[in-house]
């Protein structure tokens, strides 16, 4: 693991009228490194990733991305300097294929078929995919042969599907295409939001094999995941946060038994009574419901 | 020009306030609905001219005295209010957000073509037996009529107030607005609530109607949509469900105006509002009173295109069907074919606007202005000494920018928004060419527009002006399919499904909406430049609301985003009523009950949307 910092936010402030959902967070990210977010619902986890990622405005504090300020980036251009998140709630294009939703994660790396001269682009642009010469036909197909192997990498759930729209496929499944979506990008930082929520056992050990194969690779992974048993097995390093404030960070068995974390998870003992919760325990439901 | 010192605020600041009231008496209805029904009710307007109509019946024609007119009023307009959440929106219930929006257009005209038959187009006298006297203020005066109608909003408003806050079923509406199905699982009856907050607001907005009659002593079927858009602009200034904000908007709105028209003159009143509505759609979409920036909402996945695939068409059946399409002039029913080349010049509407509202998912009520864009440039190039076919070129490229650059400012809108600030664009467009005399003629249009030809191969024969319209449909249709099995279809798509995830994965949204609005443009102004050459007359009348509606329609009736659909839904829908002549009179009514049985029974379209 190098030492320079991949990604680097310090002082990540964001308010929503009276609440302070992120208040003055710092992250770093280190190339290569994996880094999971942990703490109870409405904790400001995603929160944090929307402004890292651009989703959200950041009232104060500063991004910067191997030394280039990206504070604030619309999520476009995030995503042009490789970032690439899953959503919470999983975000599919419904009516499109499994193929045509892979291939948006191959947008930013268009060449042939995009144009970046001012002003003419747009007319470019159109001319190009109406005519459609050999370069954009090949990169076309290429982008196609890649998103077959991207697909592949999740067994048979998505090959056989390939040409379905989303909305068919199960819950599961549609988690597993928002993830090669993410790798379709060829992303430098993949933010993985809650890849597990909603699975059952057996899917949520087969994400987690997933993950650790991306992890395998080598890839600068940020994890929010409430599965502290998945957690504990993935992360380099770990961050729990609680009222929008990082409440611990470190090794993860070292935030694990951090007593300010079972507080945070399991509220404090003179109301929540038993106070020896066993670590690595499913997190009880913490009051708030933003998200 | 007027100086500032010398100008009579008073009067203006009075006429201001009472057209104000008017305007918030709308808005409060609209915003009621949108904060409960989460839709905007474009069948306002239709409530507001039976309000009036309600209003001549009691005062002129049964002399009952004003305030008991002005209780019927309420009581009729909460009935067609009722009858209007019966009609378009519980049949809906659940369906995509935009359905219920759409049915409220069709019911509008519904409505409208019943006052039409009923009443006549004809502008009707009203007034009231209220003294002639005026009160002396400062400089200026206020009368009778001022400060009753001014009284009559006022009351209205606490009447509301009282319903919202010290009723049971006032927190219902209040409940269900905040949640609707958290309200349901505790028992509210959702029904219910719509049936009462439309009903209110139908009351509410048919006062307005008797109100604005009063005010200028003549009543008309026309006004309504102005108003009612002025009613739009007022929540947009107030913040959409904001109820005390429309009030604010509504007055705002009425004094930008009355200023407005003091200053400038009385021409350009509605371009005040509709600059003012891209001033708050651009800068503070969410109102003036909104407290802070608002959390983004979740998306509205879901926009009209319902998970479904267009129904498999194989290509030798299209070139089938347009090898026929060819050989109907041997028919030799010269009529069938001058109605079929006028169906596929809206088939060209229908395919440009399927591109936006299906496969980008952007709702366009303006539409027609694209075809008036093309059509005057074409007609202005050609009167000018442009060959016809250079004339046609340049009108769907200046169409395609410009019809951009108008649109951009509801690229950032989602939603609901989209609907409003594409109507505007379309009244912006008919505003500006009623205005800008010196080039456009203003009223009179533009006469004597050369007809079809292609460098000296005349066009104008029945058959020939029909093969070149549908050859243009069939390379238009090529062009645009090819377009959507491109990386720019799947893009398109992406949008609509979900805007957020596809920004963040790199789509620049703003751009690729451009990109489609531009080759729509194309298709559109080409389609109203053959307008012009084929008619020889325009003017700002010849692409109004109606045919932005009916260009909907088609494009619904097809099947969203779908090619072919819109091809044969401009068949259906523009080539039938012509063919059989009780349609053609009844032609508002027809599209009206079109447009709800297809929202209601088959929302994908004939073909299914893609």
């Amino acid at each position: 693991m190098t030492s320079t910092p991949l990604l680097s936010a310090t002082g990540i402030t964001r308010r929503f009228g009276g609440i302070t959902a992120v208040d003055n967070v710092d992250l770093h990210v280190a190339e290569g490194e994996f880094l999971s977010v942990i703490g109870p619902n409405g904790a400001g986890k995603t929160t944090l990733f929307n402004l890292i990622s651009g989703q959200d405005r950041i009232d104060a504090g500063k991004v910067m991305l191997e030394g280039t300020d990206i504070t604030n980036f619309p999520p476009h251009k995030m995503a042009g300097i490789g970032m690439a998140r899953t959503f919470q709630h999983g975000r599919v294009f419904g009516n499109l294929t499994v193929m045509d939703n892979v291939l948006i994660g191959c947008h930013t790396r268009l060449r042939a078929a995009r144009s970046t001269i001012p002003v003419v682009a747009p007319l470019l642009e159109i001319l190009k995919a109406l005519i459609r010469p050999k370069s954009v036909r090949d990169e076309e197909a290429a982008m196609r042969a890649e998103v077959r192997e991207i697909v592949a990498t999740f067994g048979d759930r998505l090959t056989p599907r390939i040409d379905q729209p989303t909305y068919s496929l199960s819950y599961a499944n549609r988690r597993r295409v928002e993830i090669a979506r993410a790798l379709a990008l060829h992303p430098r930082l993949l933010i993985l939001d809650e890849p597990t929520a909603g699975m059952n056992e057996s899917e949520t050990a087969e994400m987690q094999g997933i993950i650790g194969e991306l992890k395998a690779q080598g890839r600068t992974i940020l994890l929010i995941e409430h599965k502290l048993n998945m957690v504990m097995q993935l992360s380099d390093r770990v961050m729990a946060m609680d009222n929008g404030k990082v409440i611990s960070q470190g090794k993860p068995a070292e935030v694990r038994n951090d007593p300010k974390v079972i507080e945070a998870y399991l509220g404090h003992s003179a109301i929540g009574g038993d106070d020896h919760g066993a670590p690595g325990m499913m997190p009880l439901q913490a009051a708030g419901g933003a998200e | 020009m007027m100086d500032v010192l010398s100008f009579p605020w008073i009067d203006f600041s009075v006429a201001g306030v009472v057209i104000g009231s008017i305007y918030a008496l709308m808005a409060v209805g609209l915003a009621l609905i949108f904060g409960v029904s989460n839709l905007i009710n474009f069948a306002h307007g239709a409530v507001f001219t039976i309000g009036s109509y309600i209003g001549w019946t009691c005062l002129m024609y049964l002399g009952l005295p004003l305030w008991l007119s002005v209780f019927v009023v309420a009581i009729g307009g909460g009935m067609v209010g009722a009858l209007i959440e019966w009609l378009a929106i519980r049949p809906l219930n659940r369906q995509s957000r935009i359905a219920p929006l759409l049915a409220t257009i069709g019911v509008g005209l519904i409505l409208d073509q019943l006052v039409h038959i009923i009443f006549s187009a004809t502008p009707r006298a009203l007034s009231a037996d209220l003294p002639d006297w005026r009160v002396t203020v400062g400089t200026g005066t206020i009368g009778i009529v001022d400060i009753f109608i001014f009284a009559t909003a006022v009351v209205s408003a606490g009447l509301l107030y009282l319903l919202l806050f010290k009723t049971k079923i006032g927190m219902a509406v209040r409940a269900t607005a905040q949640d609707d199905d958290a309200a349901m699982q505790m028992g509210v009856k959702i029904h219910a609530v719509n049936m009462t907050v439309f009903a209110t607001a139908g009351a509410l907005g048919a006062i307005a109607g008797l109100l604005v009659g009063l005010y200028f002593n003549s009543i008309d079927p026309v006004t309504s949509f102005n108003i009612m858009l002025k009613g739009m602009v007022a929540i947009v200034i107030g913040g959409m469900a904001n109820v005390p904000g429309a009030i604010g908007g509504g007055l705002i709105l009425g004094l930008i105006e009355s200023y407005g028209i003091g200053f400038f003159g009385a021409s350009y009143r509605d371009l005040f509002a509709f600059a003012v509505l891209l001033l708050m759609l651009l800068f503070k979409p969410n109102g003036l009173f909104a407290k802070a920036r608002e959390r983004q909402a979740e998306p509205m996945t879901g926009t009209f295109v319902t998970q479904s695939r267009p129904f498999p068409i194989p290509w030798w059946a299209t070139a089938l069907v347009v090898l026929l399409a060819a050989l109907l002039p041997m028919l030799d029913r010269p009529y069938v074919t001058q109605v079929m080349t006028n169906a596929l010049i809206y088939a060209l509407a229908g395919m440009s606007l399927t591109l936006v509202a299906g496969t980008v998912g952007m709702v366009s009520i303006g539409h027609a202005a694209f075809l008036a864009i093309g059509a005057y440039v074409s007609a202005l190039l050609t009167l000018a000494g442009l060959p016809v076919a250079l004339g046609l070129l340049s009108a769907g490229i200046i169409t395609a920018v410009l019809g951009t650059g108008l649109a951009y400012p509801s690229f950032r809108l989602r939603g609901h928004y989209v609907s409003i600030g594409t109507l505007a664009l379309g009244q912006i467009v008919v505003l500006v060419i009623l205005n800008w005399d010196s080039v456009t003629n203003g009223s009179l249009g533009l006469y004597g527009i050369p007809p079809l030809e292609f460098f000296g191969l005349p066009l104008f024969s029945t058959n020939a002006t029909y093969w070149f319209v549908l050859a243009i449909v069939v390379v238009a249709g090529l062009l645009q399919a090819r377009l959507l099995n491109s990386h720019l279809g799947r893009t398109w798509r992406a949008i609509r499904e979900d805007t957020v995830a596809a920004e963040t994965y790199g789509v620049a949204s703003n751009y690729y909406k451009g990109l489609a609005f531009g080759f729509a443009g194309f298709i559109a102004g080409i389609g109203g430049a053959v307008t012009a050459h084929q008619f020889s007359f325009i003017d700002y009348n010849t692409f109004n609301l109606l045919i932005s509606v009916l260009i909907l329609t088609i494009a619904i009736l097809g099947g969203l985003g779908n090619i072919t659909g819109a091809v044969l839904g401009a068949v259906l829908v523009a080539a039938l009523p012509e063919m059989f002549r009780v349609l053609a009179e009844y032609r508002m009514m027809f599209y009206g009950v079109a447009l709800i049985l297809l929202i209601r029974f088959r929302p994908q379209g004939l073909l299914g949307s893609g």
